[in-house]
């Protein structure tokens, strides 16, 4: 496929040429993203529906298949409410800065050993870098709106981000010491070897820590007190309608996905096969990391069916005094794995 | 003129501009959004230069951590612009003549000869080149007693912030949260079984 692109981009002038070509490779990347973002709403409200014992939606097309994109055509044409006294630049941007920052992290995600928009080589700060800027959007949705629920929510959010942002610095540290590279691909690669290999192992409790840590990132239940429907409404984006509400939904859905794709690089062996040695399905392929992205999707569906919301000083509590030491504690611990060559950190 | 040439004026004019707006906007909410637009693009004009992990760093320290607790700090005050800007020709003066000194010193710094800079040729590296690694072994070899001097100078600064925001109340009710997880069903509910009536 990459060769294609190459010929498409030729045909164009040569300044164009790397423009055309990134440009196309970022297309096939973020297509099939907006269509799963779209079906991730469909298959949580079957798996939401199924676990507790209802349907689920089922007018719309086959089995409701075709609800997702009614719900898009909805959305597209409901009206954009202004509210009077809100400060119309912003809030007009906030929805951008999240949709952007969502998206653009995802330049730098491998899919195979061969296929990532770049390969940059310092790719796990820049998805860092772009994460935390996510947070600017929600801030910015809450003040601009001026409505005191969703400077609520804006202000719980940030702080769960700010908070859950360093644990999962230090857990992302521990990926980084034993693989000795912030480049994804290298990163994959170091843990190739059989199951027992990838880093979930070794690693476990910054594992733990980096999933739980990512929910909370993205404010999904049980730590959507952001948007908590019962107490604030929605939160930063209860004034929001229309496409500018949608792309805030697009952008939560894009930031699960991404949270699942890192989760499934970092610590699940991303491309490589649990069944290593065996000929065929033992080959490493996108196909693994898929399905491992996909069972990560589905508990993040599946928490959200289960847990009650947590407490708002419980979240802080949790992220500030229990994450963070576990990860020191554990970065410790590697540091003396590689002093007494223990294990895949004998190297 | 280059492409790179291009984005560097870009940037920079761009940089200049945000920074104009962190003191000319009257909000404070702009201002604070207008530094947080000067770090993105130094962090770009650095990446223009290769510099990646400096670059990335700046985006994910001061414009991730830092700039967010500035705005909300300036989005929880209560300003009353009015009330500045009475102060305003009391304070023209002294502001003024501060002025006037920092662009004096800026000027003799320029202008001396211990510091000048001279246009130096950036250095192209290898793609495969990292400079992540090759900051990482200066830091925690060459310059090992400075890092960790640095270091636990901030986890002073910590220690010290914190002490000084705590402030114990008497009388106050905080949950204990160590009772809060150790709690057994059985001493919240009690289960009775009873006989039906029919």
């Amino acid at each position: 496929m990459l060769e294609l692109f190459k010929n498409i981009s030729e045909w164009f002038p040569e300044l164009l040429q790397p423009v055309v070509y990134t440009g196309l490779k970022a297309v096939v990347l973020l297509l099939p993203l907006i269509l799963s973002v779209a079906m991730l709403t469909y298959v949580e409200r079957k798996v939401i529906g199924f676990m507790q014992n209802r349907v689920g939606p089922n007018r719309v097309g086959p089995r409701g298949l075709f609800q997702p994109f009614a719900d898009v055509i909805k959305l597209l044409f409901k009206e954009v409410i202004l509210p009077t006294n809100a400060n119309k630049g912003l809030f007009l941007i906030a929805p951008f800065i999240t949709l952007v920052t969502a998206f653009g992290a995802w330049a730098v995600v491998p899919l195979s050993s061969s296929y990532s928009i770049a390969n940059v080589d310092a790719s796990l700060l820049y998805v860092l870098a772009l994460t935390s800027l996510g947070v600017y959007g929600i801030i910015l949705a809450g003040w601009a709106t001026n409505s005191k629920y969703a400077f609520l929510g804006a202000m719980r959010s940030a702080a769960q981000m700010v908070a859950y942002e360093i644990a999962m610095g230090f857990a992302l540290i521990g990926v980084v010491m034993a693989a000795d590279s912030l480049n994804f691909g290298k990163i994959v690669a170091a843990q190739s070897g059989g199951i027992h290999h990838w880093y979930w192992l070794w690693l476990f409790p910054l594992f733990i820590v980096y999933f739980i840590s990512g929910i909370a990132e993205t404010n999904r239940a049980p730590f959507d007190v952001a948007e908590g429907e019962s107490e604030i409404v929605a939160g930063f984006h209860v004034e929001y309608s229309g496409i500018a509400f949608a792309l805030f939904f697009l952008a939560e859905y894009a930031n699960m996905i991404l949270i699942a794709a890192l989760t499934s690089l970092l610590f699940l062996g991303g491309w490589l096969s649990p069944f290593e040695g065996i000929p065929y399905i033992g080959a490493p392929s996108a196909f693994w990391l898929l399905a491992k992205m996909g069972f990560i999707l589905f508990c993040f569906l599946w928490f959200r069916a289960t847990f009650p919301r947590y407490r708002y000083d419980q979240i802080m509590r949790l992220g500030w005094k229990v994450f963070i030491p576990i990860t020191l504690v554990w970065i410790a611990v590697e540091g003396l794995f590689f002093y007494f060559k223990i294990g895949p950190f004998s190297a | 003129m280059t492409f790179e040439l291009f984005l560097f004026y870009l940037f920079g004019a761009t940089l200049v501009g945000s920074a104009m707006g962190v003191i000319l906007s009257r909000n404070p909410v702009y201002a604070v959004l207008f530094l947080v637009l000067a770090f993105i693009n130094s962090s770009f004009l650095w990446m223009l230069i290769q510099a990646e992990f400096l670059a990335l760093l700046l985006i994910v320290v001061y414009v991730g951590a830092v700039a967010v607790l500035f705005l909300f700090v300036v989005m929880m005050m209560d300003i009353n612009l009015a009330e500045l800007q009475q102060g305003f020709t009391k304070y023209a003066p002294v502001g003024a003549i501060l002025g006037v000194i920092v662009l004096i010193e800026i000027a003799f710094v320029m202008m001396s000869d211990q510091i000048t800079i001279k246009a130096k040729e950036v250095q192209e590296f290898a793609a495969d080149y990292s400079n992540t690694e090759e900051l990482g072994k200066e830091l925690y070899t060459n310059y090992i007693y400075p890092f960790e001097l640095a270091a636990i100078i901030l986890l002073i600064a910590i220690v010290v912030a914190i002490t000084l925001t705590m402030r114990k109340r008497p009388g106050l009710k905080v949950q204990d949260i160590n009772k809060q997880v150790a709690v057994d069903a059985k001493d919240r509910v009690r289960i009775v079984k009873m006989e039906a009536d029919e």
